[in-house]
């Protein structure tokens, strides 16, 4: 085991180093100059020129990457060339809303998902399963947007339960900020849980079939008995890798709801930091999700090794 | 920003056939929440230049020497009042007594001092350092007194003043501004939600009429189906600069909600790259003017709201002279102008920036200039990428952009300046102007200016962009008008 963690962390380093690299270079090819943006085009030439200096945008380039990277080593992450004030400062208050978002709906998806999964596998081409797989189709192919704004319609301009979009912040107590997070979560939750109840459904199918299982019923277990202690657990592997790359997706991938709910995330500082060519927030996001997405990885392949002891054996 | 038209269609008829017959809640309320497409990236209207800043805290948390009424005047703001010597060349300010920053400190001719030395220094990274040239230095009299030494007359340094860029900071807050702004307005900060909100508060010590709000909210909502929303549920009170204006009808027939027009300083032009063939040639330039119809533009990509202009001048303007007839829509004159400069089968890169005016406006024109037989290559490009690739290495044929800055005609005499124009004798009547201190002699020049860019076809001038906004309908006080990009709050109230 710790040879393989070792492993682990030594591939997991060196793709942060590589990430590091081509997000620097890709974003000193994009054209367009942090200063420039932020004085218009009424600007006095000496005074961009000034600003380029203060930014430290006249240093070399080879300079600037390694400020950059003993920066980041030392948890340093600059400080935003537009907002003046340290890129982590930004990305902790964004990374409570986006991380708690994306746990939320998860969480939703999750619950929607197994339940619906397992219903659908058990009972096999009986009507339930029909409207299962109808109904998660139809999940899969409504554009979350779109479902967002209609959630927007209904509860916050009609019904006016929720407001129609916006962050109190977590300062205005849990209830009212989870309110706030509510619709953003659902919206973002039901293409997921519609993709993952299709994988769990397709995954026990295929379980059920196994000999193991005939063996469970011979056994003299029901079948509900021999789903749960035999089958479940068999079929988790693919719908734990959905659930990961679904966390990835939704943590980094939420801008969309974000603009529609015009919630503070990680997504909108990315958007609004490219646009705005401020690329020292955009470096830093863009690495924090690199690693992010390495972690998650790395900790659903320990998940596999829990759901399936063969796979602790093998390493 | 992300867009979603035929989604934000279905949305506004939905919500227009269900939306009605709500009754909004009123109760006497003292706060009030703004809704702006931008956030602002600072807070410092000295250090940058997007309107976003100024349309924060622009009257509401910092003041200048003087200011901008709601219909563009020049009023007294930290100056109580002023004298101008004889030859132009000295302006001795009265100060404000009693007033005081929202730190506690006190105001007075130090910090005067301070701001416009610190603007004009060498190493100024004040976006509109062209205000200051002409200061030649800055002395303190008294405490409330200081008077300001030019170096040749400038009949528009009290407007010059008044600009969000002349503000003044104290000495020991100035550079905290950008994320905890300091002033002397009648609003303090109070809290910054990054990519959520801005909060101010009233300032219970402010030297000047106290306002009739306790709060108001700065909400940043850039998505246009979003604004919608937000209005419709009734989470902001106020859009002064709606980001749709195909949904102001449906706001128009809501009784909750007051749809207010009116007029911004954004002149919107057809810019061409004067020193690159064939577009050097006036004639070919001229021809481009002819082809364009402004009225379909307007129809076509502003929903009907703008006015047709025919110089880089704001129409309501007392100065401005209406030369649209110069440049009146005319394809037969057009390609009877092409024909004499000798040029045919004319393609030109058309660069549009983000906004609407310029992607609608664009489609539109590019279909104008298709009538008379030049044939425009439309790239869509972010802002930063304009300003990197036409507005710095000028590497455009034609570009659409709105200049929003008050009274920015003296561009036109920037050597070097996308455009490329440049032209000598503009620029003498630049100077002159500069001079001049005698409001008549002003507007004559000011005139004379209009009218050799609009004879020179610098650019073909589009239509003064319309600031529409949407309010409820028991707000008072919003400026209709956009004389500079603010939203002064000072005036604000619930109707009882």
């Amino acid at each position: 085991m710790t040879a393989y963690l070792l492993r682990r962390f030594i591939s997991l380093s060196l793709s942060l180093v590589a990430a590091s690299l081509v997000i620097f270079l890709v974003m000193e090819a994009v054209p367009g100059d942090p200063a420039s943006f932020m004085m218009g085009i009424n600007a006095d030439p000496a005074a961009v020129a000034a600003l380029r200096e203060q930014l430290g945008l006249n240093e070399p380039l080879p300079l600037r990457y390694l400020g950059w990277v003993a920066g980041l080593l030392q948890g340093d992450f600059g400080v935003s060339y537009t907002y003046r004030v340290p890129v982590s400062e930004l990305i902790a208050e964004r990374v409570m809303i986006s991380l708690p978002l994306t746990l939320y709906a998860l969480a939703l998806s999750t619950l929607i998902a197994f339940p619906a999964g397992i219903l659908a596998a058990a009972r096999r081409n009986s009507a339930t399963d029909l409207s299962v797989m109808g109904a998660t189709q139809l999940g899969v192919a409504i554009p979350n947007f779109w479902f967002a704004m209609i959630l927007v319609l209904v509860f916050a301009i009609n019904l006016r339960w929720f407001s129609a979009g916006g962050f109190p912040g977590w300062d205005a107590g849990i209830l009212a900020a989870m309110k706030s997070l509510t619709l953003p979560a659902i919206a973002l939750a039901l293409p997921q849980a519609s993709i993952l109840a299709r994988v769990m459904r397709s995954s026990l199918i295929d379980t059920l079939d196994e000999d193991f299982m005939r063996t469970a019923r011979a056994k003299g277990l029901s079948r509900s008995q021999a789903l749960r202690r035999h089958a479940l657990r068999n079929a988790l592997i693919p719908v734990l890798t959905i659930i990961g790359l679904q966390f990835s997706f939704l943590l980094a991938g939420g801008i969309i709801i974000e603009n529609v709910f015009y919630l503070p995330g990680l997504g909108r500082l990315v958007f609004q930091a490219i646009t705005q060519r401020d690329l020292i927030v955009v470096r830093s996001v863009v690495i924090l999700l690199v690693f992010a997405v390495i972690v998650v990885t790395f900790l659903v392949d320990l998940a596999y090794a829990a759901a399936d002891p063969r796979l602790r054996r093998r390493r | 920003m992300t867009k979603y038209p035929m989604a934000a269609a279905a949305v506004s008829m939905l919500a227009l056939g269900l939306g009605l017959g709500m009754t909004p809640a009123v109760a006497a309320k003292m706060d009030v929440s703004i809704g702006m497409q931008l956030e602002p990236p600072n807070l410092d209207p000295t250090g940058g230049a997007a309107a976003a800043i100024d349309e924060v805290v622009y009257a509401n948390v910092f003041e200048g020497l003087t200011r901008f009424g709601p219909d563009g005047a020049i009023l007294p703001g930290l100056a109580e009042s002023w004298e101008i010597s004889e030859d132009g060349l000295s302006y001795t300010f009265k100060l404000r007594e009693g007033a005081s920053f929202h730190d506690g400190s006190a105001f007075d001719a130090e910090d005067v001092k301070f701001s416009l030395d610190r603007a004009r220094a060498e190493d100024s990274t004040n976006a509109q350092k062209a205000l200051f040239a002409d200061i030649s230095s800055v002395e303190v009299v008294d405490p409330a007194t200081v008077k300001v030494m030019l170096a040749k007359p400038n009949g528009s340094f009290l407007f010059n003043m008044a600009w969000g860029d002349a503000v003044i900071v104290a000495t020991e807050s100035a550079d905290g501004n950008a994320a905890n702004p300091v002033g002397t307005g009648p609003f303090k900060f109070s809290e910054w939600a990054k990519g959520d909100r801005v909060e101010l508060e009233r300032y219970a010590d402010y030297w000047g009429e106290a306002v009739k709000l306790d709060q108001v909210t700065f909400k940043f909502i850039s998505d246009p189906t979003a604004a919608f929303a937000a209005m419709m549920a009734g989470d902001l009170d106020a859009f002064p600069a709606f980001p749709a204006p195909e949904n102001l009808t449906q706001f128009e027939a809501d009784p909750r909600f007051e749809v207010i027009i009116g007029s911004s300083e954004g002149e919107t032009i057809l810019a061409m790259n004067n020193k690159k063939p064939p577009l050097d040639n006036i004639k070919v330039r001229q021809a481009i003017t002819h082809a364009i119809d402004r009225q379909a533009i307007i129809d076509g990509a502003m929903f009907g709201y703008g006015t047709p202009i025919g110089t880089h001048f704001a129409p309501h303007n007392p100065a401005y002279v209406d030369l649209t007839g110069q440049s009146a829509h005319d394809p037969e004159k057009s390609r009877a102008l092409l024909a004499e400069a000798g040029v045919s089968d004319l393609t030109l890169a058309l660069k549009l920036p983000p906004p609407s005016y310029a992607r609608r406006g664009g489609e539109i024109i590019a279909a104008q200039l298709r009538e008379v037989g030049i044939t425009a290559e439309i790239t869509n490009v972010e802002w930063a990428q304009w300003l990197e690739d036409v507005f710095k290495a000028k590497n455009f044929d034609l570009t659409i952009v709105s200049h929003t800055e008050p009274m920015d005609i003296g561009i036109y005499g920037r050597d070097d300046y996308y455009f490329q124009y440049g032209d000598a004798d503009f620029k003498a009547i630049m100077a002159d102007l500069a001079n001049a201190t005698d409001p008549d002699a002003r507007t004559e020049l000011m005139q004379a200016a209009q009218k050799k860019i609009a004879d020179d076809a610098v650019n073909a001038y589009l239509f003064q962009l319309a600031r529409t906004g949407v309010a409820n309908a028991k707000l008072k006080g919003l400026w209709p008008n956009s004389p500079t990009q603010a939203n002064d709050m000072t005036g604000v109230s619930w109707e009882e």
